[in-house]
C-alpha cells in the first residue's frame, strides 16, 4: 500500500497535516470563531441554556407539571411562578420539563438529516456519474415535497406521537442540504489533496469522510440547524392544533391545551404566552447561530470588523 | 506627447482595511501626478495594494476599508478636454481618427492625428457641441455652476480633492471624468443586462439631452470603435467572447470620453493573442482620443511597451517612479530589477532570469524598516532600521527610488545596474548550490 | 428549454411520488382504517356499490386484486378525479369538497405569499444598501425572532388582540356567513375583510425568511465588480440597487423559493385551522378530527400538487429572470 518515498503523491501527502490534525485546528478556529463573532456567541448563549434546562431543569422542578390543583387558572403567584392552567397545573414546571422534549426531538431529527444529507451528498458528489443522477433526482423529487401536511396524513395513519412527526419532518428536510454538500464535494473532488490521498491508495470512504468532511463542517452544521428550527415549529405546531401525544408534556401541548381552554379569551396570557415565546426565542437562538455561521463562511456578509490594534494580529 | 499640466495629484495616501484578524495597511503614503495623455503605469506583485489604489481613487472602497490619510487633487475640471473641445467625439471624427491610426500605428504615438494642443476657448467648444448634436465631454456635462452657486468641480484650474466631494458632485464627476475598466469584465459586466443597455444607462445619466435614438447611435458607434459589431448591442456579456467582454468594458468606459481612464489588469484574464490585440487597441484609443490612463499589471514587460512613466509598487508603497526609458534602462531598486526580470521581455532580448526570492510580506504587520529587506540581495544593515524614503535619483531627475543604497550617508557609493544583476545572480547561485 | 424539460420531468416524478405514496400508505397503516370508514358510512344512511367499490379500491380493503391491479385501479380513479367520498361531508365526494375550498387557499396563499415576498425582498435590499446601521441591526434582530414564530400562535394572538380586543378585523370564518357566497360586491368585500388576519398572520411570520435572504444575497452581490462598476459610472442610487445589485440578488431568492414554499404551505395549513378559515387546511383539520381518510388522502395529494405547479411557475419565473439560464440551454 505504501508508495516508495520518491513519489510526489507520499509527498504532497506528508506536506498535508493528518486528518485529526487539520481537524484539530477545525475546533480550535471554531472555538475562536465562536467567541469572535457577535451572533454565534449571542445563539450559542440561548441555545446553550435550553439545552441546561433540558437536561437539568427537571431535577430542579419541585412541583408535579402534572399534578391537578385547585388553582384554576390562577395569576402567577409566589406559589405558581408563571401561574396554573385550566386543570390547575403549575405552567412554570411544566415549560421547564416540556423544554426536554421540544428540544430532544429537534435535535434527533436534526441528527437524521444531517446523516441523510451528509451521505447522499457526499457520495454523489464524489462519485458522480449514474450514482449521482439518480441521487439528484431524487433529492429533487423530495425538495417539492411539502413536509407539515405529510406530517398530518401520517399521524393520521400512524400513531400520533411526536416520533412520527419528528420523522415525517426529517425525512422531508435532508435534500437541501445534500444538494448544497453535492456542489461543494463536486468542486473539491479535484483539489491537490484529495488527488494525493486517492493517489497514495487511501479507501474511499476514508477519503469521503476524513479527507471531504471535515471541509464541510460549515454547510453540514448549518443544515443541522436550519432542520431542528423546522422540526421545532413543525412539532408544536402540530401539537397546537392537538396533533401530539397528550400524556407528555411539551411546548406544543402546553399550548394546545391553552388553544383549546380559550386560554386568551379569559386573559390568562401566563398560560399561552411562555411555550410561545421559548419557541421563538429558542428559534432564535438556532437562527442566530445559523446566520453567524454564514457570516464565517462568508466574510462579505460581515459588516464591521473589530480593529486590532497593530502588532495583535500576529498572534492569531 | 503628454501635455505638462497635471490632471490628477494623488497625495500621501494610506488605505487600510479593518479585517477580523488585524488592520491591512494596503496603500501607504502613496503619491504621484498623472498629466494629461500620459500613460501612467502601476506594477507589484499580486496584493502589493494596486487593485486598493485604483478603487481608492474611484471612491469605491467597501466598508471595511478606510482612507486613512492623503488627498486627490483632480484639475480636470477647470479645462476643456483638448479632443473633446475641438470636435466633441462626432462619429466622423472618430472614425478619422481610428482610421489614420490603424494606417500608421507607431508613428500615430507621436504624432497624434488630432493635435493634443491646450484648450481653444469656450466659445469654439460651445459652438462646435451644438454643431455637433451635444456630445461633448468637458466641464457643462456637469451640472452647471449657478445650479450650485460654487461650481459643481471649482471654477478655472482650482483642483477638487475627490476625497471630500459632497455624494452629488462625486456622482456628476463619475465616468465623465474618470472611468475604470476592471481585471475580470465578465464580473464587471451586469450578466443580466444587454450590452448596449449598460452603455445607455451612462449616457441617460449623463447626458440627459440624448434622445433615445441618440443614445442608441452613440453606443453602436462606442462598439465600433472597439472593434465589435454594434449588433452586439443586445447580446448578454455571457453572449461574448472573453476578448468581446473586455472590448465592451473598454467602450462603456469611453462612453464619455472621460480625461482619466483607469485599467486595472485590463487583460489578464485573457489570453496572450487577445492580450495583444486589446493592447493595441488601447493604445490606438489613447492617440485617438487623448485621455490619461492608469494602468495596472502585475507583468512589467506590458508597462514598457505601453507606459509613459513607471511606478512600482511593494508591500503598499511606491518604491520607485520614473519614465518609462529610464527605468528599462537603470531600474534603480533592486525590487524593480527583480520585478523586470521576472518576465521574458518582448523585444527578444536575452537576459537571465532569476525570480525574487520568498514572498511578499504581511501588510498586516509590514516589516520594519525596508519592508523589501527580507527579499533583498544588497540589504544591509540600515535597511531593517529605517525607513527608506522617495528621492530623485539620478539628483535632479524625475527618477525616484526609495531604498537605501541612494542615500550616500547610509551607503557610500549606489549600485550600478549591473552590480544589482549580479547580486541576484549571487542569490540565486548560493540557493541552488545549498 | 432543456432545463425547463427536465425541470418538468422530476416535477412529474414527484407528483407520481405522492400518488404513489398515497397509495400506500393506508395499506401500510397499522389497524384498518377502512373499517372506521365503513362503519361510519353505514351509520349515516345507505352506501351506493359506487361509493363502497371507490373507497374498496381507495383501501385495497375486501378484495382478492393483488397489489399491482389494486395501483391500477387507483391511478385510473385518480385520473376521473375520483378521489372517493368524504365522510365528514356525506354525500360529497372528496373532489367536490377539495373543488369548494381550494379557492379560498390558493386565494389567500398567493395574496399573502406575494405580498410577503415582495414587501420582504425590498425591505431586505435596504437592510443591506444601509448594512450595519441601526435600522440594519433593529430588523436583523427583530426578523430573526419572527423568523422562527409559531404560524398558529401568532396567529392566535392576532385573533385576540386585534380580532377580540380591539374588534377591527372577523377572526373567525372566511365571510359574513348571514351572506350568501357569490360574486356580489358585499360578499367579496366581507371575504377581503376575513382574510386580513390571516393573511397578515402569514406575512407576518414569513416575510422575515424574504428579508433576510435578500439581506444576505445582496450584500454579496453588492461587492460583485458590476454593482461597483455601476457606482464607477456615477448612475443613480436607485439605478444601481434596483437594476444592478438587486436585479441579481433576487435570484437566489427565486431558487430558494422551493424550500420556502412548502413551509409556508404548511403553515398556512395551521393558520386557517385557527381562523376556521374555509380552505383546505381546516378541511384538513377537520378530516383528520373525525378519521375522514379519503378526504385527507385527496388534500395531500392536492397540497403536493400545488406545491409543485408552483415550484415549476417559479422556474420558469428563474429563466425569464436570468438570461444565462434562458440562452444555454436553448443553445
Ligand atoms: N476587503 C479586504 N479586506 C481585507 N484585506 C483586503 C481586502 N481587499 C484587499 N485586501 C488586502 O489588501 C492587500 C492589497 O490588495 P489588492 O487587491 O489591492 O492587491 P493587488 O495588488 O491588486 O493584487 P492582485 O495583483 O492580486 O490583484 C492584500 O494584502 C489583500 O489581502
Ligand atoms: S533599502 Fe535596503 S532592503 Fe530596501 S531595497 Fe534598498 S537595499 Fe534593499
Ligand atoms: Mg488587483
Amino acid at each position: 500500500m505504501r508508495q516508495s518515498p520518491a513519489s510526489p503523491a507520499t509527498f504532497d501527502r506528508a506536506a498535508q497535516p493528518a486528518w485529526s490534525a487539520r481537524l484539530g485546528a477545525l475546533l480550535r478556529r471554531s472555538w475562536s470563531l465562536v467567541t469572535l463573532n457577535r451572533k454565534v456567541m449571542l445563539g450559542s448563549g440561548i441555545v446553550g441554556f435550553f439545552i441546561l434546562v433540558a437536561i437539568f431543569g427537571p431535577l430542579f422542578v419541585t412541583q408535579d407539571p402534572l399534578k391537578y390543583t385547585y388553582d384554576l387558572v390562577a395569576p402567577p403567584s409566589p406559589a405558581h411562578l408563571l401561574g396554573t392552567n385550566q386543570g390547575g397545573q403549575d405552567v412554570f414546571s411544566q415549560l421547564v420539563v416540556g423544554t426536554r422534549s421540544s428540544l430532544g426531538w429537534s435535535f434527533v431529527a436534526g441528527l437524521i438529516v444531517m446523516a441523510i444529507s451528509v451521505t447522499i451528498g457526499l457520495v454523489s458528489g464524489y462519485f458522480g456519474g449514474f450514482i449521482d443522477d439518480v441521487f439528484s433526482v431524487i433529492t429533487n423529487v423530495f425538495l417539492v415535497i411539502p413536509s407539515l401536511p405529510l406530517a398530518i396524513v401520517a399521524v393520521q395513519y400512524f400513531n400520533r406521537s411526536t416520533f412520527t412527526v419528528a420523522l415525517v419532518v426529517a425525512l422531508t428536510n435532508w435534500p437541501w442540504g445534500a444538494r448544497v454538500l453535492r456542489a461543494q464535494t463536486l468542486s473539491m473532488r479535484s483539489r491537490e489533496f484529495i488527488t494525493a490521498a486517492k493517489a497514495s491508495g487511501e479507501r474511499t470512504w476514508r477519503i469521503i469522510f476524513f479527507e471531504i468532511f471535515p471541509n464541510q463542517i460549515s454547510i453540514v452544521a448549518a443544515s443541522f440547524i436550519t432542520t431542528t428550527i423546522q422540526v421545532l415549529l413543525a412539532v408544536a405546531g402540530l401539537e397546537f392544533l392537538g396533533f401530539g401525544d397528550q400524556a407528555t408534556i411539551s411546548w406544543g401541548i402546553m399550548l394546545n391545551s391553552a388553544y383549546t381552554g380559550s386560554a386568551l379569551f379569559q386573559g390568562a396570557w401566563w398560560w399561552f404566552a411562555p411555550p410561545g415565546i421559548c419557541i421563538a426565542l429558542l428559534g432564535s437562538g438556532l437562527a442566530l447561530l445559523n446566520f453567524g455561521i454564514d457570516e464565517i463562511a462568508d466574510p462579505r456578509l460581515r459588516l464591521k470588523a473589530r480593529r486590532a490594534p497593530r502588532g495583535k494580529a500576529a498572534t492569531a | 506627447m503628454t501635455d505638462a499640466s497635471p490632471l490628477l495629484d494623488v497625495r500621501h495616501l494610506s488605505v487600510d482595511y479593518h479585517s477580523d484578524n488585524g488592520t491591512v495597511h494596503a496603500v501607504t503614503d502613496v503619491s504621484f501626478t498623472l498629466h494629461r495623455g500620459e500613460i501612467l503605469g502601476i506594477a507589484g506583485e499580486s496584493g502589493c495594494g494596486k487593485s486598493t489604489l485604483a478603487y481608492a481613487i474611484t471612491q469605491l472602497l467597501g466598508p471595511l476599508a478606510e482612507i486613512s490619510a492623503g488627498e486627490m487633487l483632480y484639475y480636470g475640471a477647470g479645462r476643456p478636454h483638448p479632443v473633446a473641445s475641438r470636435e466633441p467625439c462626432s462619429p466622423s471624427a472618430m472614425e478619422r481618427g481610428r482610421a489614420a491610426s490603424k494606417a500608421d500605428q507607431r508613428e500615430q504615438r507621436t504624432q497624434p492625428a488630432l493635435s493634443d494642443l491646450p484648450s481653444p476657448s469656450a466659445d469654439g467648444e460651445q459652438g462646435s457641441r451644438e454643431a455637433t448634436g451635444g456630445l461633448g465631454v468637458g466641464p457643462s456635462a456637469l451640472p452647471s455652476p449657478s445650479a450650485d452657486g460654487v461650481g459643481p468641480l471649482g471654477v478655472g484650474p482650482a483642483p477638487v480633492d475627490i476625497l471630500r466631494l459632497s455624494p452629488r458632485r462625486l456622482r456628476a464627476l463619475r465616468w465623465s471624468e474618470l472611468a475604470i475598466v476592471f481585471q475580470s469584465a465578465m464580473n464587471a459586466l451586469n450578466p443580466v443586462m444587454t450590452i448596449g443597455t449598460q452603455i445607455m444607462d451612462v449616457l441617460r445619466a449623463h447626458r440627459p439631452a440624448m434622445t433615445r435614438a441618440q443614445r442608441q447611435d452613440r453606443a453602436a458607434e462606442l462598439l465600433r470603435l472597439v472593434g465589435i459589431a454594434p449588433e452586439r448591442l443586445k447580446s448578454y456579456p455571457h453572449e461574448l467572447s472573453g476578448g468581446m467582454r473586455q472590448r465592451a468594458a473598454i467602450a462603456i468606459a469611453l462612453a464619455l470620453l472621460p480625461p482619466i481612464i483607469i485599467m486595472d489588469e485590463p487583460t489578464t484574464a485573457l489570453d496572450v493573442v487577445v492580450q495583444r490585440e486589446i493592447l493595441n487597441e488601447i493604445v490606438q484609443l489613447r492617440d485617438q482620443l487623448h485621455f490619461a490612463l492608469i494602468f495596472i499589471t502585475h507583468d512589467l514587460s506590458l508597462l514598457l511597451e505601453l507606459a509613459d512613466t513607471i511606478a512600482i509598487m511593494y508591500a503598499g508603497r511606491i518604491v520607485e517612479q520614473g519614465a518609462q526609458r529610464d527605468l528599462y534602462r537603470h531600474p534603480r531598486h533592486p525590487y524593480s530589477y527583480g520585478l523586470l526580470n521576472a518576465f521574458p521581455t518582448l523585444t527578444g532580448e536575452q537576459h537571465a532570469m532569476y525570480g525574487i526570492p520568498g514572498t511578499p510580506p504581511d501588510l498586516r504587520q509590514p516589516p520594519a524598516g525596508c519592508a523589501f529587506h527580507d527579499r533583498c540581495p544588497l540589504a544591509f544593515s540600515a535597511c531593517t532600521a529605517k525607513l527608506p524614503v522617495l528621492q530623485p535619483w539620478p539628483v535632479a531627475t524625475t527618477q525616484t527610488v526609495a531604498c537605501h543604497l541612494y542615500n550616500p550617508r547610509l551607503h557610500a557609493t549606489p549600485p550600478t545596474t549591473a552590480e544589482i544583476a549580479a547580486s541576484y545572480a549571487a542569490l540565486a547561485e548560493g540557493r541552488t548550490s545549498r | 428549454m432543456r432545463h425547463l424539460i427536465r425541470r418538468l420531468s422530476i416535477y412529474v416524478l414527484a407528483i407520481w411520488a405522492a400518488v404513489t405514496l398515497n397509495f400506500f400508505l393506508p395499506r401500510l397503516a397499522p389497524g384498518n382504517p377502512a373499517e372506521a370508514v365503513f362503519t361510519r358510512l353505514s351509520q349515516q344512511g345507505p352506501v351506493s356499490p359506487n361509493t363502497l367499490h371507490a373507497l374498496e379500491i381507495e383501501f385495497g380493503v375486501n378484495t382478492t386484486d393483488p397489489l399491482w391491479v389494486q395501483y391500477l385501479k387507483y391511478l385510473n380513479n385518480l385520473l376521473h378525479g375520483n378521489l372517493g367520498v368524504s365522510t365528514f361531508y356525506f354525500p360529497n365526494s372528496v373532489s367536490a369538497v377539495i373543488a369548494q375550498n381550494i379557492r379560498w387557499t390558493l386565494v389567500l396563499l398567493s395574496v399573502s405569499v406575494l405580498l410577503s415576498f415582495t414587501l420582504g425582498s425590498l425591505i431586505g435590499v435596504f437592510m443591506a444598501w444601509k448594512r450595519g446601521s441601526a435600522l440594519d441591526s433593529i430588523l436583523s434582530s427583530l426578523m430573526t425572532f419572527f423568523y422562527s414564530i409559531l404560524f398558529p400562535w401568532l396567529a392566535l394572538l392576532a385573533a385576540y388582540f386585534l380580532g377580540y380586543v380591539l374588534g377591527w378585523f372577523p377572526f373567525a370564518d372566511g365571510y359574513n356567513t348571514r351572506l350568501t357566497p357569490g360574486w356580489s360586491p358585499d360578499f367579496i368585500l366581507s371575504a377581503a375583510y376575513h382574510a386580513i388576519l390571516p393573511a397578515l398572520t402569514i406575512i407576518v411570520s414569513t416575510v422575515a425568511g424574504w428579508m433576510l435572504t435578500m439581506r444576505n444575497s445582496m450584500i454579496t452581490t453588492l461587492s460583485e465588480d458590476y454593482v461597483l462598476m455601476a457606482r464607477a459610472k456615477g448612475l443613480s442610487t436607485a439605478r444601481v440597487m434596483f437594476a444592478y445589485a438587486a436585479r441579481n440578488a433576487i435570484l437566489p431568492s427565486v431558487t430558494g423559493f422551493a424550500i420556502a414554499l412548502s413551509a409556508v404551505v404548511g403553515g398556512q395549513l395551521l393558520v386557517e385551522t385557527v381562523f376556521s378559515y374555509p380552505g383546505i387546511g381546516f378541511a384538513l383539520f377537520q378530516a383528520i378530527q373525525s378519521q375522514d381518510y379519503a378526504l385527507a388522502d385527496g388534500i395531500l395529494l392536492l397540497v403536493i400538487i400545488a406545491t409543485v405547479v408552483l415550484n415549476f411557475i417559479a422556474d420558469l419565473l428563474y429563466a425569464v429572470l436570468d438570461p444565462r439560464v434562458r440562452q444555454e440551454r436553448s443553445a
